[in-house]
């Protein structure tokens, strides 16, 4: 069996007085697809959030309890957040390109970063990145064309390869393709599956649909617990939970 | 089913159509058996021609319900529970179709006796039949309750008619040993006995999905592909 890449036990999270998540425990296995579902304000956002640290950002927000990326606790005084973020990446419901080139977006990371030396490795790496993310064969003849002139779905594969360009081992995606039209939805659905080979992936969706397709764990959040995690196609053919057959089902509310 | 409602009243709505319809369904092929055997057995041939003519009923629901599985399976992408149920209302609905079919061979075995003499009195045929019918409304009431415990029942009792058979065809083989005479209308209550048994058979396939619908688990062919 593989070893867990993140390993999350009995975390509660505080905005100020406010507790949004109680005792959550699981383990995320390295190259699969964990989904996380739930109504909104369930805890699945803030808790994809702890697990790069981005809700440290939030006046008030407070973490109890241990979330492990390798085995090294990403709360601890020891820890480098810059450098968990790398190793953590994020991509977001609105994909927002930087105002510059394709090329640059691409290349910003690795550039500050300081992750190559030679003009030529960068080409090689902005290339490679924009091959993975399944964008190169529609945008190599125009590499240094504005990023705002690409279509959504293309400006969030050009999210995704921003986010590869520093070959990150996570990807934290909330909502990726919720605002993307299905054929769009289709080819990042595709990207992820793909990407799953190389990376660890956590999305977050509302659309179960999309959770069952393409992820191969599936955690339930409600009310800030973690109401049931398991093999996507146990949930969705025979989940174990009342609470989650009502929501996967449509009884709930 | 379960007790609480979906969000979606319009889908809510279909699921029940279609369970509707697979009761409505069941409630026809069982009386079609039964009406095939009383027949039979009061050697009604007017009775055994209607059983006859009430396949075309059971046929169309077939395809209706057949029909909407689809349309929901399209339309609703149905998961976990609500799929189980499509899945065993598509499995079901052909073992009430074959049901359906059964009844019809034994209306048409039971028009060819009856204008013979009688072999002998009916005294298993009968009692097979009740053990028949008894185990298919048995399936059908476990369908409707969700109730796992009465289909394992039914799927145990399958073997009581197994052995109603056997016996039935070792008592005939001896008439046709006998009598050369009796052969052709021995022959065709062997059939029916054989029908009978085969209804027993469809009763266990449709109380195997009745585990499956409510415990998402998979018991047929002696499998226990467990949740883990």
């Amino acid at each position: 069996m593989d070893p867990v890449k993140i390993n999350v036990t009995e975390t509660n999270f505080f905005y100020g007085p406010r507790q949004a998540l109680y005792k959550v425990t699981l383990g995320i296995r390295p190259r699969s697809i964990t989904a996380l579902i739930g109504p909104s304000g369930c805890g699945k956002s803030t808790f994809l959030r702890s697990l790069n640290r981005m809700n440290d950002l939030i006046p008030g927000a407070r973490l109890e309890g241990k979330v492990e990326l390798d085995g090294q606790d990403i709360y601890s005084d020891s820890m480098d957040v810059i450098l968990l973020r790398r190793r953590v990446g994020m991509i977001f419901q609105r994909s927002n390109p930087f105002p510059m080139s394709i090329y640059d977006n691409v290349a910003y990371g690795p550039r500050v970063n300081g992750l190559v030396k030679r003009r030529i490795q960068l080409d090689e790496i902005v290339e490679k990145t924009l091959r993975a993310a399944a964008l190169w064969d529609e945008i190599a003849d125009r590499l240094h064309r504005s990023a705002m002139s690409l279509s959504g779905g293309q400006q969030q594969r050009l999210c995704i390869a921003r986010a590869l360009a520093v070959q990150p081992e996570v990807l934290l995606m909330d909502e990726p393709a919720s605002a993307l039209d299905p054929i769009s939805t289709a080819k990042i659905e595709e990207l992820i599956y793909d990407l799953r080979k190389t990376y660890t992936i956590v999305i977050v969706t509302h659309n179960m649909q999309q959770a069952a397709r393409v992820s191969d764990e599936t955690g339930f959040f409600l009310s800030g617990r973690l109401v049931e995690f398991s093999e996507t196609k146990q949930i969705f053919t025979a989940p174990r939970n009342r609470e989650t057959e009502d929501y996967i089902t449509g009884r709930f509310g | 089913m379960p007790d609480r409602q979906h969000t979606s009243k319009h889908y809510e709505q279909q699921l029940r159509e279609l369970k509707d319809k697979l009761l409505l369904m069941s409630h026809k092929a069982e009386l079609m058996i039964a009406d095939s055997i009383r027949a039979l057995v009061d050697r009604r041939p007017t009775l055994a021609e209607e059983v006859i003519g009430r396949d075309d009923e059971v046929d169309r629901l077939e395809i209706e319900i057949d029909n909407l599985c689809y349309q929901i399976l399209a339309l609703e992408q149905p998961v976990a529970r609500d799929l189980r149920f499509i899945a065993t209302a598509l499995k079901i609905v052909k073992d009430l179709e074959r049901i359906g079919d059964i009844a019809v061979n034994i209306a048409e075995r039971a028009i060819e006796l009856i204008q013979e003499p009688e072999l002998k009195r009916l005294v298993d045929l009968p009692i097979m039949a009740d053990a028949a019918q008894k185990i298919l409304k048995e399936s059908l009431d476990a369908f409707v309750n969700s109730d796992t415990e009465l289909a394992e029942k039914v799927i145990l009792n399958d073997n009581i008619v197994d052995h109603l058979y056997e016996q039935i065809f070792r008592e005939l083989l001896t008439y046709m040993l006998e009598d050369p005479r009796s052969i052709s209308r021995a022959i065709k209550l062997i059939f029916i006995a054989k029908h009978l048994e085969r209804v027993g058979d469809h009763s266990a396939n449709i109380a195997e999905m009745v585990v499956f619908l409510v415990r998402g688990q998979d018991i047929r062919h002696g499998t226990r592909l467990d949740r883990r």
